[in-house]
């Protein structure tokens, strides 16, 4: 047993809104910078939807994430190739995604409308491309195309998670159903975008489990944003490196959450420490039948009560504030202990240390209209609006059975506490129908339901104030891009790097129309 | 006439390779950040593929065809039963053939680069020049094949062997006489050679540095620690 921390999250879709507000605190944060506009560390998709960058959960496109090779051995590699493969592309990455399959980032002409000569019509601000400079007649695609079900149906009903789902009539205004997915780099346990890149820039971190890539490593070959399933991995193509998600590990690493997470107005995000057995991890991701992958990555977690689990992780030198936060982690209950958050398509075979809580479509109303069957206690889930299957394609690999046991729960949750606070009654037989106990459910209630900030945060400090010398970093430069202290302004660079603090705005010229 | 030839294929070498080497240390220390392939690829795939798949391959040739083929002493060749002049008809064949395979893609790329607005928009100049000289260089390559058709015996291409094994034997004063007869464009496409060692360290060239043949053994995946304990 090789005991390993890692801080994950959980989001529970049953409360996300859709406002994007953790994509744009992200985005504020991390990615205003020329060469980074089309790239967002954070994003909300409308599912059902293609998605950001177009159709990115088709890896018959993409290529993205592991494959096993021939069928005993249970070796994996990544899916678009070995490892002279990934070389012999090198010149040319035939699995690299186009900006237009993100979109063509771009701005408008702002300042037209103060310098518009006197003239007739009303002078208008007109989009320009921010790569090309070039005036940009039409708006094709964008970072959010798909919002509250934009485009039409038959475009969206590329969605690859209607594999096996009877689509076609939830094109149908009646029939119709959506739902929100933020999406962010998944953190991996066995990441492919790692495993990709040629230069090893890309790494794990050993204390957090937070995949990382040095920038000073980078070469740019761009194997990584194949690599990566999710396509979180973006090609910043002014500095020519790749760049991705950090999880805000400055704030992680004082204790705080992510400002995806702190700024989460629906408080639907859940950060925590998990205890896994890194000499699992190989096994777990090799199984033959996909729709093992969900046990086999909940089987690697380890019980942070479980004292022999704490012996071995304090032997592995994990903190004691570790073992302590890894007892209370929402993450650890909500994904392993009460089974209501699932992991983003397992069938990746990278293990992803995000998960979610799959939404229940609305429901109640339709329960007290009569229009859903009941089973047992608890309304019959096959009549909810979003097919269990489709929930099943993005979550559990096409499994249906995790995903009605988490939906199932947290629908007795609901009846319970219903029957608790409306009826004033006690709704025993809805716990027993869902296998939860008195306790359980009320700390489901407590950690779901009423999320408090302090328990849906809790995450311990790296201590690196004791682990370094602090003094000797007294008045040192703090967040740099590369190239050590040096502020980079000296106005030239020798080797023709370019300033990355001020948006060099390609001017167009205007013209009378 | 003799100060210039001097000047220009016993010192100028030595500049050249001094700056490439020194300047490229210095840039991977102090610069890291800017170390990269400075791929365009986000916005072309299509000539791209093409371009770049023909001009590397015809390129790495062509490079390791003058490594070896400059840099072997006469004195292998000789006990390896290989005549000047048969070196001379490999060397032009196999220069050739790779020759238009890189002239072809570098034509694409050019093209490519010169006239694809997202490319254009976001290319330093540096990156066209460096695009152009190469271009030169590699036409002056193509041409000296030419060149050589009027003597197959091997003997000029004897010189340019002993110009680049006296440079790196130190031998400055044989390396400018060795050449100072030969064709014109010979002379040129070693000039234009050595400025390109001259300008490596500050263009997009640094990335042959950084070839990944460590990926070939290492593991899948990569661990670190943030703080060394």
């Amino acid at each position: 047993m090789k005991v390993r921390a890692q801080i994950g999250m959980v989001l529970n879709l049953d409360k996300c809104i859709g406002c994007h507000t953790c994509s744009v605190t992200c985005k504020n944060v991390w990615t205003s910078r020329e060469g980074m506009e089309y790239a967002w560390f954070n994003n909300v998709e409308t599912k059902p939807g293609i998605g950001y960058p177009k159709e990115w959960e088709n890896q018959d496109k993409w290529r993205g994430g592991w494959e096993r090779v021939g069928n005993g051995s249970g070796k994996l590699r990544p899916k678009i190739g070995g490892k002279l493969r990934v070389l012999a592309n090198i010149f040319a990455n035939p699995d690299l995604p186009l900006i237009d399959d993100y979109y063509e980032p771009f701005d408008y002409d702002y300042q037209y409308l103060h310098n518009a000569p006197d003239k007739k019509h009303q002078p208008t601000a007109r989009p320009r491309s921010l790569i090309s400079g070039q005036r940009m007649e039409k708006i094709e695609w964008g970072p959010n195309w798909e919002e509250i079900l934009g485009t039409e149906f038959e475009k969206r009903r590329k969605d690859k998670n209607f594999d096996q789902v009877q689509a076609d009539m939830y094109g149908e205004f009646e029939k119709t159903f959506m739902m929100y997915v933020p999406r962010l780099c998944e953190h991996c346990l066995n990441p492919a975008c790692v495993a990709s890149c040629p230069s090893g820039a890309i790494y794990k971190r050993e204390e957090d489990g937070i995949v990382l890539i040095d920038q000073d490593k980078c070469r740019g070959w761009r194997m990584c944003v194949s690599g990566c399933p999710y396509k979180k991995i973006y090609y910043n193509w002014k500095t020519g490196k790749s760049e991705k998600c950090i999880f805000c590990y400055p704030r992680i690493e004082s204790g705080q959450p992510t400002i995806c997470s702190e700024t989460c107005v629906g408080r639907i995000r859940y950060l925590g420490v998990l205890l896994y057995d890194a000499d699992k991890i190989e096994d777990a991701a090799a199984k033959s039948n996909k729709q093992d992958l969900y046990q086999a990555q909940c089987d690697i977690f380890l019980d942070p009560n479980d004292p022999q689990v704490r012996a071995a992780a304090r032997k592995e030198g994990i903190p004691e504030a570790w073992l302590e936060s890894a007892k209370h982690s929402p993450v650890y209950k909500m994904a392993i202990d009460w089974q209501v958050a699932l992991p983003l398509h397992p069938e990746y075979r990278t293990l992803p240390m995000v998960w979610y809580v799959p939404p229940l479509s609305p429901i109640q109303n339709a329960v007290e209209q009569g229009q859903v069957g009941m089973n047992g206690e608890i309304p019959d889930l096959q009549s909810l609006r979003i097919p269990l299957r489709y929930l099943a394609n993005m979550l559990t690999a096409g499994d249906e059975k995790p995903v009605v046991r988490a939906l199932e729960r947290m629908i007795a949750m609901r009846a319970y506490q219903r029957a608790k606070h409306v009826d004033n009654t006690e709704d025993l037989a809805v716990l027993e129908q869902v296998g939860l106990s008195k306790r359980r459910v009320e700390e489901m209630y407590r950690i779901m339901a009423l999320a408090n900030y302090e328990d849906r945060f809790v995450i311990p400090t790296s201590h690196r104030a004791y682990a370094e010398n602090a003094y000797d970093m007294k008045s040192g430069c703090g967040f740099s891009f590369g190239n050590g202290c040096a502020t980079g302004d000296s106005g030239t660079n020798l080797f023709g790097g370019k300033q990355q603090v001020v948006r060099q705005v390609i001017p167009v010229s205007q013209e009378e129309q | 006439m003799s100060y210039l030839n001097t000047l220009l294929f016993a010192v100028y070498p030595y500049m050249a390779i001094a700056v490439f080497l020194v300047g490229s240390l210095i840039r991977y220390d102090r610069d890291q950040y800017t170390w990269k392939t400075s791929s365009s690829e986000i916005f072309e795939k299509e000539q791209l593929r093409i371009g770049s798949i023909l001009f590397h391959i015809g390129v790495i040739a062509i490079l390791l065809g003058h490594f070896v083929g400059l840099l072997t002493p006469h004195e292998v060749w000789h006990a390896l039963g290989v005549s000047a002049s048969f070196k001379q008809k490999v060397a032009m064949g196999m220069g050739g053939l790779f020759g238009i395979v890189c002239f072809v893609g570098l034509t694409i790329l050019i093209k490519r680069r010169l006239t694809h607005p997202r490319v254009r928009a976001n290319s330093s100049k540096m990156d066209i020049a460096i695009l152009l000289l190469l271009y030169a260089q590699l036409i002056l390559g193509l041409i000296s094949i030419f060149v050589s058709m009027g003597h197959m015996d091997g003997v000029e291409m004897l010189k340019m062997m002993t110009w680049a094994q006296s440079i790196v034997t130190l031998n400055a004063g044989q390396a400018a006489a060795s050449i100072s007869d030969v064709h014109i464009i010979f002379k040129l496409h070693i000039f234009l050679g050595m400025t390109l060692f001259l300008l490596f360290p500050f263009s997009r060239l640094v990335h042959i540095w950084s070839v990944p043949v460590k990926y070939v053994t290492r593991n899948y995946q990569v661990v670190r620690a943030a703080v060394n304990r």
